[in-house]
């Protein structure tokens, strides 16, 4: 499990600085979206990996609820931001004239 | 009341954005009013907060009383407070001046420059990574709303950047507290200053990956080099008075790294004390020195004052590098170089206002009526943010080469010679250099250069434009004669910093 995690967070942020050094507007934003991902799938995995387990404290081991919390203000944080960067995509492409990110062809 | 001081500076801005937002039908006159009422009920928790903490006390605020580790504290110490001070003495002449027309190029303006003063707010005061996180979220998309206020092709380009780039920041900030949490279990930043004393050589080097993640993060919020490019074309290109407001926004990033450098990474921090030295100081030589180019080859004044904020990030984080002497005399000229700033962002937007043609562009116009007063003001506030006697910014540069060490002064000197020659330029290029043109005769084509002989007319009224330069200058020359105390209760702060004992002891409790 720990190898597949690792892979995900790699694969997705590895996608998401290719498109974020992308020209066009929508790859950018696509790109920002899968770094969010990747990001809220390591913050899960700070608490340490652990299955069937409850959370706070039980005997032994137990999953670290903390991470989750952030996860969840992060996913929300993120959200409004993908939202808003989107409206401001769509601006820049009416006011600029085409989707390039310095506006130009 | 006392028990609930800290949180105050927080509140009091976030309850007059939502009141603001609720009553969005009331005449602009009443925003007006209650917007600056609210920042003057600011500057006087700023003041009670600063005298509470005068004698270097540290008082820390539970939310919900839950202890700290487990809870998040908000800690007002001398230092939060003496930024408290400079961002509301600041948003209160730019919230000034924006009721001199700006507020109403745009819908809500006086919401999100409060939500902007609460995230700043919340920056300062927090005691927890990822609560600070959220400040930084707070303030940015109320800056992002601020940035692109009024609209226009320039602001939508730049605000883009601005945007995409601080989106990815947070990303950033996210994987440095998670990688913080992972190798140290905790995320309040003193129980991260004691965890990382003994932190275990499994997990050392996620810390410091962590650690320098988080330098990064704050690199980009305060526009040190080479993330800095963002910089010029976003504050050049806004309103004014955001631009002013803007000015404090580049030293909450130094604000976290002095915090960061300091309490997390500070003198009792074992393994992980000195993280950022390697990075700090060459950085912000470097920093220093590419403002000061962009300076000399900047074609306006706003983007020569932007330019001049990136240097002033560079002297600033300079001064942070040489210990407690250093600090202290950093964060005197902290407050000076943010008012200097919003000083030519204000009058840089005065001069747009009154020379049609060329704008704040260096180009020749015809005279300025009035041309003492602006050219007076100019002048002082070229003096001001060049760092020449008699003003705060050069007791501040004196404080700052006192404490660094021989080569940095020829840095240092070098930047402030360029600086002057910038400013100069500038100055000459706006005031002396009037065109002198003949009249064209009446059945001449219509030029579309402005080439009337004479004055310009002045814009219709502009009181409050003056009131908010003349305030700026003012705490300018406020900081200047009270250079004295401010300078010992810098130091204070400084040794306070030096020591992130105390700030530990009062957040935890326990031991030392």
């Amino acid at each position: 499990m720990e190898a597949l995690i690792a892979l995900s967070i790699g694969v997705l942020t590895g996608c998401g600085v290719y498109l974020v050094l992308r020209a066009r507007s929508f790859p950018v934003v696509l790109g920002l979206t899968l770094m969010s991902y990747a990001v809220n799938l390591f913050l899960f995995a700070t608490g340490r990996l652990v299955i069937g387990q409850p959370p706070v404290i039980g005997g032994g081991t137990y999953t670290d609820p903390l991470p989750q919390a952030l996860v969840l203000t992060a996913i929300v944080i993120g959200f409004a931001m993908t939202a808003f960067v989107i409206m401001l995509a769509l601006r820049a492409r009416a006011e600029l004239g085409n989707d390039h990110v310095d506006g130009e062809r | 009341m006392n028990a609930h001081l800290p949180i105050l500076p927080v509140l009091a801005p976030f309850a007059a954005a939502v009141l603001l937002l609720a009553m969005r039908g009331l005449p602009m006159a009443t925003r007006r009013w209650i917007a600056v009422i609210s920042v003057l009920a600011q500057i006087a928790i700023a003041v009670g907060l600063l005298m509470a903490v005068a004698e270097g006390e540290i008082l820390v605020y539970r939310l919900g009383d839950w202890p700290a580790p487990w809870g998040i504290v908000l800690v007002a110490d001398p230092l939060a407070a003496w930024l408290m001070l400079t961002t509301t003495l600041l948003a209160l002449f730019a919230v000034i001046h924006a009721g001199d027309g700006t507020d109403r190029q745009g819908r809500h303006f006086h919401v999100l420059f409060q939500m902007q003063l609460f995230g700043i707010a919340m920056a300062f005061l927090t005691g927890d990574l990822f609560n600070l996180f959220v400040a930084f979220e707070i303030l940015l998309i109320a800056s992002y709303g601020l940035l692109l206020h009024g609209g226009g092709a320039a602001r939508v380009r730049a605000g883009l950047h601005y945007v995409i780039l601080n989106l990815i920041g947070s990303t950033l900030f996210l994987f440095a507290a998670g990688l913080i949490y992972a190798s140290l279990g905790t995320l309040n930043m003193a129980d991260i200053a004691r965890q990382a004393g003994s932190v275990g050589a499994e997990n050392l080097g996620l810390a410091r990956t962590g650690g320098l993640l988080l330098f990064a993060v704050f690199a980009l919020k305060a526009a040190l080099l080479p993330l800095f490019l963002w910089l010029p074309g976003a504050y050049a290109n806004t309103a004014a008075p955001v631009a002013a407001l803007f000015a404090i926004m580049t030293k909450v990033g130094a604000y976290a790294l002095l915090r960061a450098d300091t309490l997390m990474f500070g003198p009792d921090s074992g393994a992980l004390a000195g993280l950022y030295e390697t990075w700090r100081l060459p950085l912000a030589l470097a920093t220093l020195a590419a403002g000061m180019i962009g300076a000399l080859a900047a074609p306006n004044l706003a983007r020569l004052a932007a330019w001049l904020v990136i240097a002033s990030i560079g002297l600033l984080l300079t001064a942070f590098s040489f210990g407690t002497a250093g600090i202290a005399a950093g964060l005197y000229y902290l407050p000076h170089s943010t008012f200097a700033a919003a000083l030519l962002f204000l009058l840089a937007e005065a001069l747009r206002r009154r020379r049609h043609a060329s704008a704040d562009f260096f180009t020749p116009e015809r005279d300025l009526r009035r041309h003492a007063l602006w050219g007076g003001l100019f002048f002082f506030a070229a003096v001001a943010a060049a760092g020449l006697p008699p003003l705060s910014g050069f007791l501040a540069k004196f404080m700052i080469l006192r404490a660094a060490s021989g080569p940095v002064w020829v840095a240092v000197l070098l930047a402030a010679l360029f600086g002057t020659i910038a400013l100069a330029r500038a100055g000459s290029a706006l005031f002396f250099s009037t065109r002198t043109v003949e009249i064209p005769p009446a059945d001449a084509p219509p030029v579309l250069v402005d080439q009337r002989p004479g004055e310009l007319p002045d814009p219709p009224s502009a009181p409050r434009e003056l009131t908010a330069i003349i305030g700026l200058a003012g705490l300018i020359l406020a900081l200047t004669f009270a250079a004295g105390p401010a300078a010992q209760f810098t130091d204070r702060i400084a040794q306070q910093l030096s020591t992130p004992g105390s700030y530990v002891h009062a957040v935890l409790g326990g031991e030392r």
